[in-house]
């Protein structure tokens, strides 16, 4: 297969999805005749039908909780937000009954959904719409959470996602859907749960997710200009955490960077850098190095925005003052 | 000589709505151009073709009472009497704007003019509005609270909620829906219960309901001025289905391939600048040239908000950590 985009895999994604299995629904706003906001479903409707790619109100709470109670009665539904900062209006179905049923129950309700949604900075879209919170979800247990930086990892969590019993939320970067990369021919899934090494190195590890990977991958090419090896962990799900890799990591290169775009405060990084200290405290030659945006709301003006997301000449710094390296 | 002195006024009054409502679609046609040349960002949407409903809502207000309205909110900006400059400047991001840049176009405000926001969550913005007129009757200022909706935002909770909320305490609150056919690319009825019959939305909360032509000012002026008289004198809240249309797309992202040409078409022989336009000159109350007059004047308070805007200095970097708290 010739290199497609995030887009295009996700869009093969829904399409396999709605082929395979009769009980697979997609719905959400606009995701029909206008073809998704970021045209992720675009073509479906056409193919498959009102039944299948289902139009909604502007009503999140009732889609959400809708969705959920389709999958409880045996469905399979996808349900796309226009973007995870609208998310907020269905939290309450999202946590208290989504993520609840199957324990609240004893064990006796599945809910297996599968949420999308747009999220993250940097497109000028101010305080209301460009806020990350994939954080919040990732810390309810009976959540998982997946948020993939490559074709290949989109298209292989959402099979993932669509085979798992319980809900999953996948958050996609808006600046990464054009981002392109191999995707296999033959079929493949990328289990939830499961980080990758996008990078090998041995002197510092970095571990990062979703846009910040691009970061990320900056990060370790200007180190290496200063012959200094990194290793780029890309975390690719939230929830649960691949903890083993990233402390067998930390293990052989004693150093680490933390990088995110999320809000540093509360963000998912400081529940890694807790575990770290944990886990590998004694292999450490100096403190876990985090660094996030700006604990701000996002500002619309682009050159405030900029300065609120990390860039990689920060990260740089905040790794030499703490390793001199 | 009195009967004189009030027809003056009264023409005044209508020659200002007719600029009000240019200067709106002036304001909005540039800020399109702008956008397409990169000035503006984000996401842009543009109120032409609405014009008559926040002009002539707006212009029945006292300073004392709240304006609250949704992302499409250029125009009752400037209806409330923002300046253009700032308006224009937030747009472009800088320093000069009313939100110092930091809100963009669809988060205008002017606390000032008791004009709070520019809300981009659909129906967000609703408690809000019936809360400033909880505040506004339990402090006895007289004054009320008036919040433009958008067709979309009936489907949401928060509509339901506020509205019961709102009879429920005999909130000085008026909704006004501005029933422009489409919320974003899906057009009322395949949103709706009742395939995008609004007129009646406030029935099921014992609201008063009133309909009204969205492309006749005067109507829309009307209407209004009798809903906010009722509701000032502690009557409750009242709502308005305004029947309107957007010439534009939803926003400048939108190809509009889910509406015809046609529609638009028809929609625009009703464009209520003209309307008003062709009113005044019928009835002998203006000339071509008073018109063009200000249609003139208008364009250049434009193009000097645009000059503003472009000369205006970027906010400086730590503008990041200000205004987050007092
Ligand atoms: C809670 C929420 N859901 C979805 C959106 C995305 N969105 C923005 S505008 C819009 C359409 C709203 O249409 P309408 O209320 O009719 O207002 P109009 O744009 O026609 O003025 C949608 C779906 C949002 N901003 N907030
Ligand atoms: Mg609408």
């Amino acid at each position: 297969m010739p290199e497609i985009n995030i887009r295009d895999a996700l869009q093969m994604g829904h399409h396999e999805a709605l082929e395979n299995d009769p009980d697979v629904l997609i719905m959400g706003e606009d995701i029909g005749a206008y073809g998704g906001a970021y045209s992720v479903t675009a073509g479906l409707l056409d193919e498959f039908g009102p039944e299948r790619v289902r139009d909604t109100p502007i009503s999140e709470a009732a889609f959400v909780g809708a969705g959920i109670g389709a999958a409880v009665g045996g469905l399979k539904p996808i349900v796309e937000y226009m973007n995870l900062n609208f998310a907020l209006l269905a939290f309450d179905q999202m946590i208290n009954i989504g993520a609840s049923l199957r324990y609240m129950s004893g064990g006796q309700v599945s809910v297996p959904i599968v949420y999308r949604a747009p999220t993250g900075g940097g497109i000028q879209l101010a305080a209301t719409h460009s806020r990350s919170y994939e954080n919040w979800l990732a810390a309810i247990p009976g959540m998982k959470v997946v948020a993939p930086s490559t074709p290949a990892d989109a298209l292989g969590l959402l099979r993932s996602s669509l085979l798992d019993p319980d809900p999953v939320l996948m958050v996609e970067h808006v600046l990464m859907y054009q981002q392109k990369g191999f995707v296999p021919d033959e079929h493949f899934i990328v289990p939830i749960g499961l980080a990758d090494i996008k990078r090998p190195g041995s002197d510092l590890t970095i571990v990062s997710y979703h846009h910040a990977m691009v970061t990320a991958m900056e990060v370790a090419d200007k180190l290496a200009a200063r012959d200094v090896s990194a290793e780029v962990i890309d975390l690719r799900t939230l929830r649960p955490l691949d903890m083993p890799t990233v402390i067998t990591s930390v293990k052989k290169t004693n150093r680490v960077l933390l990088l995110e775009e999320n809000l540093k405060t509360g963000g998912i990084m400081g529940e890694i850098a807790a575990q770290i200290q944990e886990n590998a405290f004694d292999f450490l030659d100096g403190p876990v190095v985090r660094v996030g945006a700006e604990d701000v709301p996002h500002p619309y003006n682009r050159g405030l925005e900029q300065s609120m997301i990390p860039s990689a000449d920060k990260a740089i710094a905040a790794v030499s003052a703490a390793y001199g390296i | 000589m009195q009967a004189e002195a009030i027809d003056i006024s009264f023409k005044t009054e209508l020659l200002s709505l007719y600029q009000q409502m240019y200067l709106i679609r002036e304001f909005e046609e540039r800020s399109g151009e702008m956008y397409t040349r990169g000035h503006i960002r984000g996401f842009l949407h543009l109120y032409s073709g609405q014009e008559a409903i926040a002009v002539g809502a707006i212009s029945t207000l006292e300073d004392r009472d709240y304006v609250v309205t949704h992302y499409r909110d250029h125009g009752h900006a400037l209806a409330r009497g923002m300046d253009p400059k700032h308006a224009m400047a937030e747009l472009f991001g800088k320093a000069t704007g009313s939100s110092k840049g930091k809100g963009g176009s669809m988060h205008l405000f002017q606390a000032s003019r008791n004009f709070y926001g520019g809300h981009a969550i659909v129906a967000g913005h609703l408690p809000l509005a019936a809360g400033l007129a909880l505040a506004a009757r339990y402090k006895n200022t007289g004054g009320v609270a008036l919040v433009f909706l958008g067709d979309g935002s009936v489907n949401e909770g928060e509509f339901h909620e506020t509205m019961n909320l709102a009879a429920v305490w005999n909130l000085p609150l008026v909704f006004l829906l501005e029933n422009n056919l489409y919320g974003m690319g899906t057009a009322v009825g395949r949103a709706h219960a009742r395939g995008g019959d609004f007129d009646m939305a406030g029935a099921p909360y014992g609201i008063a309901c009133a309909v009204v032509d969205g492309m006749d000012v005067l109507a829309v002026r009307e209407v209004a001025r009798a809903a906010i008289e009722k509701t000032r004198a502690g009557n409750g809240p009242a709502y308005i289905e305004a029947k309107t249309f957007r010439f534009r797309g939803h926003s400048l992202a939108d190809p509009v391939n889910y509406r015809s040409h046609e529609e638009e078409m028809e929609w625009r022989k009703k464009d209520p600048i003209s309307l008003l336009g062709d009113r005044l000159l019928q009835q002998d109350l203006t000339t071509e040239l008073e018109l063009l007059e200000i249609r003139e004047t208008q364009d250049d308070v434009v193009r000097e908000a645009i000059r503003f805007a472009e000369e205006s200095p970027e906010p400086t970097e730590d503008e990041l950590f200000t205004d987050i708290y007092a």
